[in-house]
């Protein structure tokens, strides 16, 4: 289920305007223009250092801009400091590598922030925590610790962390880029779900299988710019720019 | 043979002296608790400072970052006997800085920080070794799920760091253990390395045995307290 028609008056919950970043003298981001509509799923996909993961870090701050705004809720970043972490707790974010707390049982991973952010009762975080493993699938993995998990329950264990926040949006950077590729499609079918369920999320992947089905919004990037926007039925069937379709080229050949 | 146990037995009577109070004159053990009990405080000042300064290391503050760079360089640079000097010399003689009244607890007390504050930089760099051991991704997804820094640094980095420093932070101890000696230039004066000169200056004839004793006694009080930081920096060993 796609959620193509955005109903009239949807808030929106992510909004970047000309948005600059330099790494040193690279441009890594230039004139970056998006907004995200309150449960719309949008996909980033470009090659390897088009800027798409940078993009999506900057979006909770984890990058800082150089210029340009980002709103989240309606609301600009704030500075490093108190109000940063509590927007951070917003949003929810799963990394390509999982980064899961490596000392930290499972369900510790994913109850600390609720009891330390949140200031949630233990017991019901503990509760809660347990229903997203749940939800997940990896219930009975609840009491181990990360390096036991396979690299699937892992990162399923850190979409369950990030969910357990309550999050107004979900970043995925890579999320699936550095599974094993028996492990994929449990990732991505925990991501599908949690898409149907309404959550909005912006998701930088290769998996264009992904995008196809999920996606409400394409977004390509090449060189730390937005060379296309489109629904993933038109994007894929018709390219506009000269790097799109050379990158749809050289990745749906095989 | 019979004269190598002669000798051995005059060692013996020369080391259990007593004086008119019944005290003894050469109190080895005594000596020996003296520089285990430096070593417990002034490891437990460095190991507090070391957490503080590589909290403040790896700081988002630039001016925090400096104050604790520069801390660690001063330290690590200026030979103890210097800082243990100037702990006497400088902060009790000149400034008239006293704990309590009594000499000897002053000279024991600024003997502790000036240890203390050398170990610290050690021990700020053997903690920054094992922040290194954390990969960046673990403050990364605790500042996502919006803890502030110093809840990331207490909850998330500084544990696992901790975890990864055992091997450092036991060799920093076993030095300072062995540095203790240092404190009898502060004026501590019933510490083993003082209470060795003594025994040379008055028992040259057994100079060999003194040296021994004192050797023998270090290597008992390090072996173990290597043995437990392998095995620990083993058993605690982040699995990643």
């Amino acid at each position: 289920m796609t959620q193509t028609d955005v109903p009239a008056g949807a808030e929106t919950v992510v909004a970047l305007r000309d948005v600059q970043k330099w790494f040193g003298d690279l441009h890594v981001l230039k004139d970056i223009n998006l907004s995200v509509e309150r449960g719309e799923v949008v996909v980033v996909i470009g090659p390897s250092g088009s800027g798409k993961s940078t993009l999506c870090r900057t979006i909770n701050r984890l990058e800082p801009i150089d210029s340009g705004t980002i709103e989240v809720a309606g609301e600009p970043l704030p500075a490093e400091g108190k109000d940063l972490a509590m927007l951070r707790a917003e949003v929810g974010m799963v990394f390509q590598s999982f980064n899961l707390f490596a000392h930290k049982t499972i369900l510790d991973n994913v109850t600390l922030g609720p009891i330390k952010v949140r200031k949630t009762d233990k017991v019901t975080a503990r509760e809660e925590a347990l229903q997203l493993l749940d939800r997940v699938g990896i219930r009975s993995q609840a009491d181990k610790l990360p390096a036991e998990l396979s690299g699937g329950q892992q990162q399923r264990a850190a979409i369950a962390r990030a969910l357990a926040m309550h999050p107004k949006l979900m970043l995925f950077d890579e999320p699936t880029s550095a599974l094993d590729p028996e492990m994929i499609n449990e990732v991505l079918d925990v991501m599908t779900d949690l898409a149907q369920s309404g959550m909005t999320m912006i998701v930088v992947t290769h998996e264009m299988g992904f995008a196809r089905r999920v996606a409400d919004r394409v977004v390509f990037m090449s060189d730390g710019e937005i060379m296309e926007e489109a629904t993933p039925e038109e994007f894929f069937t018709n390219p506009v720019t000269d790097r799109a379709k050379d990158f749809l080229a050289k990745i749906l050949q095989h | 043979m019979e004269a190598f146990f002669d000798y051995l037995g005059r060692y013996w009577e020369f080391i259990t002296q007593r004086d008119s109070d019944g005290d003894l004159i050469y109190n080895i053990l005594g000596a020996f608790w003296v520089n285990i009990q430096l070593t417990l405080w002034s490891g437990l000042l460095a190991l507090v400072l070391g957490t503080v300064v590589v909290a403040m290391r790896i700081s988002p503050i630039a001016s925090l970052r400096a104050v604790a760079t520069a801390y660690t360089n001063i330290f690590r640079d200026i030979p103890l006997t210097v800082v243990i000097l100037m702990m006497w010399l400088v902060v009790w003689t000149q400034l008239g800085v006293t704990f309590g009244g009594k000499m000897i607890t002053d000279f024991f007390v600024l003997a502790v920080i000036g240890l203390g504050l050398y170990h610290g930089s050690f021990m700020a760099e053997a903690l920054r070794s094992g922040v290194n051991t954390v990969p960046l991704g673990q403050a990364e997804a605790a500042r996502a799920i919006g803890l502030t820094f110093m809840q990331s640094a207490r909850m998330v980095v500084l544990p696992q760091a901790f975890r990864g420093a055992v091997a450092p932070i036991g060799n920093t101890l076993i030095a300072l253990i062995k540095n203790t000696t240092v404190a009898s230039v502060g004026a501590v004066s019933t510490e083993t390395s003082s209470t060795m000169a003594g025994m040379i200056e008055f028992g040259p004839q057994f100079i060999f045995l003194i040296f021994l004793t004192f050797a023998l006694g270090y290597v008992a009080i390090v072996i173990p307290v290597g043995t437990l930081s392998t095995y620990l920096s083993r058993k605690l060993a982040v699995k990643r």
